[in-house]
């Protein structure tokens, strides 16, 4: 046969059409999907990729926010806004009320992604989610680079790393018991350029705080954090403002801005493509407790 | 370190294309050290995985900074100094964006390499100068047949160990060239390297100017890959009907699913499996619009001219071109269970395509030893790592091609019904 065209995708394309088979493979086969929007980059971008699997109909399942309750407002006003405008459900586990409840206890430091855990699998329980959509990235952490797309959690949602599932061609496997569930991560194999890449070409509309803006910020081992209600500054630190840009965005009160000076989704490509540290590393204090720490949380139940 | 030579450049990012490779050898022949290599040699390590490295390596008493502690993620496979499943890994170069599987080499984790290389374009096994072939280079050369990988790369590592010799290399590539052979294994490079020193990886070494081929990148970023996709067979399988409920949208019905293999236009004449039913291609939708023609591995949404029941587990082909809807299969099946073995008799849930079944075991033919390729006739059943031909009656027929000929209408899990566990892949060999 003689081919007139390369009949060529892109690698984005490519990790597009999959992840949209992912995402079609769980709305066939689990009966209450769950999608977790955080209002952070790699959650819009699944969020857009739910859009795009289910069109002309509507995203089929709602979305979940886990909130510590350390917030940047810029990023909640723009979850509410996205979710009213694709008309979903929102359900919102609070780390707050769960506090207030008596139901789990604030640690001494005021760090509050480890209990978040415990508020995110009784949320869980209490809708009887049976599959939720992660947007973790196998780049980001070494012990992610060993999860499956289909990672199978037991009735108390912990991972076992020694006992997960091959997962062989496209043929997902998340058949579960009652009370087990699956956490599927659609974006996988997309790396931290892909997403921004994507985000460009969709143009994908962020949080401002995304891009360069001057901020008020402290400088602690190296990182910037915002000056705000969660994070004060201690004896003897001064603040200045700075002009900076959000990498990741989790818990305001762990999460550090980097020195930038991109203010457009171009600028940050060419940012991205140059930086020489990761995106955990350069961002989140949580994960430089331990080696292990992310195998760790994710064994307790951890996204 | 040598100086990394290649970056990826913000303004290829559109344009550049997806090659996936499976990377095996044995214990110790350097396959983190390879990885780890390439990573660097990309600008892909990052200086605060490198310094963690380095701080790691160092408090483990290495003499130099250790890059296989950058793939071995879990606990238990730092504490060991081993690998012990599949680690995923991505790089990039102007070219093209690389996803690594690094699967372990042992004989227990041939269930690894088997998954690593299900989805490979490309299989790239290492072996150890002076140690040359062993009994798991075979194996890996096997089962990188065994999955279609359709390219096949052999490095011949720790070349620095044997002085850059030439006919060291020459025996190794000889002895691997005729074995290879016998396999009617795929395309085949062979490239003496050295991951710990860099040679050969992202440029050519002087260290061996009796070898002309590429280096080992060169070679990634240029294999032709195009036309490894099957574009005569048409094959959707369908995996979900988009019907809106809504105002706007009314009387939508499209059949949303990747394209397996083939390209599908609008105006096709189409069949549907199994019911047989005929009709053409009204649309073929997406998000963006809809599409002129769809091929792998698009996912796209089709629309046809006739109301059929079509539901998840059917598949539109061509009328003239179609798979075997078949309750009867021949397959090579490696068995991946742990607790308990494959037998004849045994019950369990198939999933092929987007079709779940019900199938019974009919009989073990043989089980193959994956050394010396032996065939067992007296064997009867399949324990962990264990790969045999094996006869399957399925209670719904399935819409199957030889996996010879699709690697995704050919091959099929196996499901326990009562652990839900994932315990056997297989590959059709036959089926009607
Ligand atoms: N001299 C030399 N040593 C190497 C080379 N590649 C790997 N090694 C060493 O071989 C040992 C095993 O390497 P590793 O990458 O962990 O092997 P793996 O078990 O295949 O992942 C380590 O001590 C490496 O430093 C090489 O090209 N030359
Ligand atoms: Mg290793």
């Amino acid at each position: 046969m003689s081919q007139t065209k390369p009949y060529r995708v892109s690698h984005l394309d490519a990790l597009e059409a999959e992840s949209i088979f992912v995402m079609r493979e769980v709305m066939a086969e689990f009966e209450r999907p769950v999608l977790l929007f955080s209002g952070g980059k790699d959650s819009i971008v699944m969020l857009r990729l739910a859009e795009k699997a289910f069109a002309p109909a509507r995203i089929p399942f709602p979305v979940m926010h886990v909130d510590t309750g350390h917030n940047f407002p810029e990023v909640l006003e723009y979850r509410d806004r996205r979710v009213a405008g694709l008309g979903l459900n929102l359900v919102v586990a609070s780390v707050q009320e769960a506090i207030d409840a008596g139901q789990v206890r604030e640690l001494p430091d005021g760090t509050r992604n480890r209990i978040q855990t415990p508020v995110l699998l009784s949320a869980v329980e209490k809708y009887r989610f049976d599959a939720l959509f992660g947007g973790a990235r196998r780049d980001e952490e070494k012990a992610r680079a060993k999860e499956r797309m289909f990672s199978f959690r037991d009735e108390f949602g912990q991972w076992d790393p020694k006992n997960q599932r091959p997962e062989l061609w496209s043929l997902y496997n998340g058949r579960h018991h009652p009370g087990e569930s699956i956490r599927v991560f659609p974006l996988s194999n997309w790396t931290e350029l892909d997403v921004w890449h994507y985000i460009a070409k969709e143009q994908i509309p962020l949080p401002d705080i995304y891009y360069a803006h001057d901020r008020e910020v402290v400088e602690r081992g190296g990182m910037f954090y915002a000056v705000n209600e969660f994070i004060r500054l201690r004896d003897g630190e001064t603040s200045e403002v700075r002009r900076v840009r959000y990498r990741t965005v989790g818990d305001a009160s762990q999460t550090a801005a980097v020195l930038s000076e991109a203010d457009t989704v171009d600028k940050v490509i060419d940012e991205v493509a140059a930086t020489r540290i990761t995106e955990r590393g350069a961002t989140r204090g949580d994960d430089k407790v331990s080696e292990a720490a992310m195998e760790d949380r994710k064994r307790e139940g951890y996204f | 370190m040598s100086q990394a030579v290649l970056e990826p450049e913000a303004s290829a990012g559109r344009g550049m294309d997806l090659l996936r490779f499976a990377t095996a050898g044995s214990v110790d022949d350097g396959k983190s050290t390879l990885i780890g290599r390439l990573l660097y040699d990309t600008k892909t390590i990052f200086e605060d995985q490198l310094e963690a490295v380095e701080v790691a390596s160092a408090s483990r008493g290495d003499e130099y900074t250790n890059l296989a502690l950058l793939t071995d993620g879990l606990r238990a496979e730092r504490e060991q100094g081993i690998t012990i499943d599949v680690a995923y890994r991505y790089f990039a170069t102007p070219r093209r964006k690389f996803i690594i599987a690094d699967t372990p080499g042992h004989i227990q984790y041939t269930r690894n390499m088997v998954t690593g290389a299900s989805t490979a374009d490309l299989a790239l096994i290492l072996v150890d100068a002076r140690k040359g072939l062993v009994e798991q280079s075979r194996r890996h050369a096997f089962l990188t047949s065994l999955l279609r990988v359709p390219h096949l790369v052999l490095c011949v590592n720790k070349m620095d160990l044997v002085d850059w010799d030439k006919a060291v290399y020459d025996k190794i590539a000889d002895e691997f060239t005729s074995f290879a052979a016998k396999l009617d294994a795929p395309d085949l490079t062979i490239i003496p390297i050295s991951a710990l020193n860099g040679d050969n990886i992202a440029s050519r070494s002087d260290n061996s100017p009796w070898y002309e081929g590429p280096s080992l990148l060169h070679h990634l970023e240029h294999v032709h890959i195009a036309s490894d996709r099957n574009l005569v067979d048409v094959r959707f399988p369908v995996q979900y009907v988009i019907r809106p409920q809504s105002t706007t949208v009314t009387d939508y019905r499209g059949y949303a699913g990747q394209v397996a293999s083939g390209i599908l236009k609008p105006g096709d004449e189409v069949m549907v499996l199994p019911s047989g039913m005929t009709s053409t291609i009204a649309s073929i939708d997406t998000a963006d619009g809809p599409v002129d023609e769809a091929f792998p591995p698009m996912s796209v949404t089709v629309r046809l001219n006739d109301e059929i029941d079509i539901s998840r587990g059917d598949l539109i082909c061509r009328p003239n071109n179609a798979p075997a809807v078949a309750q009867d299969v021949e397959a090579m099946v490696c068995w991946m269970d742990e607790t308990a073995p494959l037998r004849v008799g045994g019950k369990y849930t198939i999933k092929h395509t987007t079709r779940t079944a019900r199938t019974v075991v009919r009989g073990v033919q043989y089980r193959l030893d994956v050394n010396t390729l032996h065939r067992d006739e007296d064997a009867g059943e399949l324990k962990l790592n264990e790969i045999g031909r094996v006869k399957l009656r399925t209670t719904v027929p399935l819409l199957a091609d030889e996996y010879r000929r699709n690697r995704t209408t050919g091959g099929f899990i196996l499901i326990d019904e009562s652990t839900n566990r994932t315990v056997a892949a297989g590959m059709i060999i036959e089926a009607h």
